[in-house]
């Protein structure tokens, strides 16, 4: 049975995309996920116009949006619904699109650095991810 | 008859989204039928990523923040 509650009111998405840089961008949020920094949730799920998935993204959340490069189609999925975001483009922040290894050193800096920027923009609890009620904090 | 479910493990945001839920089905005088989803599982098929939630007759009008009676009773109208 979960507990209540875990935690903080970030949600994280990748664009997920075929190239590199976007490959980097589902692991960045993997990460981000794993290390509680932040809740999962699911790009293709706001895209598909999914309800829960939508009211998820427009609540009062800090989405965290990580896109590979300047195409920015996280960012353009999210901006349907009218959610507000953080938002990140790998290609801004040093990645080559097509010329960067999909490796961990590099999925940690930029974890890393999101992880930096993004904070304060919440009270510092970190989000549970196994347990907690995801809602939040309470 | 209305059915409103609340998403929720039963934090204080919860109780809370309960206690406004009652509220506005009540002022609007409609029958319905109030139920508690608490299990993650159940809450995460409906695809609410962050709690608390709130589905009328199975769909998601609001997750992630507790919406204001007036807000609700036009949800669930
Ligand atoms: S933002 Fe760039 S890398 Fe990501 S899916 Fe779009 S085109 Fe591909």
């Amino acid at each position: 049975m979960a507990e209540c509650c875990g935690g903080g009111n970030r949600l994280v998405y990748a664009c997920s995309g075929g190239a590199d840089v976007g490959e980097i961008a589902d692991r960045v949020a993997r990460k981000l996920v794993k290390t509680g920094f932040a809740r999962p949730s699911c790009l293709a799920g706001v895209g598909g116009h999914v309800p829960g998935f939508v009211a998820s993204a427009t609540g009062d959340v800090v989405n965290i949006v990580i896109d590979g490069c300047s195409v920015a189609c996280a960012l353009k999925t999210l901006e349907q619904v009218g959610a507000d975001m953080t938002h990140f483009v790998l290609t801004d922040m040093g990645l080559k699109k097509g010329r960067t290894p999909v490796e961990d050193a590099v999925i940690d800096r930029i974890a890393e650095t999101i992880r930096i920027k993004s904070s304060g923009r919440v009270e510092e609890s970190p989000a549970s991810t196994h347990d907690g009620c995801a809602c939040g904090g309470c | 008859m209305k059915k409103i479910q609340i998403l929720g493990t039963g934090c204080p945001k919860c109780r809370k989204l309960t206690e406004l839920a009652e509220k506005a089905a009540d002022e609007l005088g409609i029958a319905y039928e109030l139920i508690k989803v608490t299990e993650l599982d159940e809450i995460m098929r409906f695809g609410v990523m962050m709690t608390p939630g709130l589905a009328v007759d199975g769909e998601v009008k609001a997750a992630g923040r507790i919406p204001d009676v007036e807000e609700i009773k036009k949800m669930i109208a």
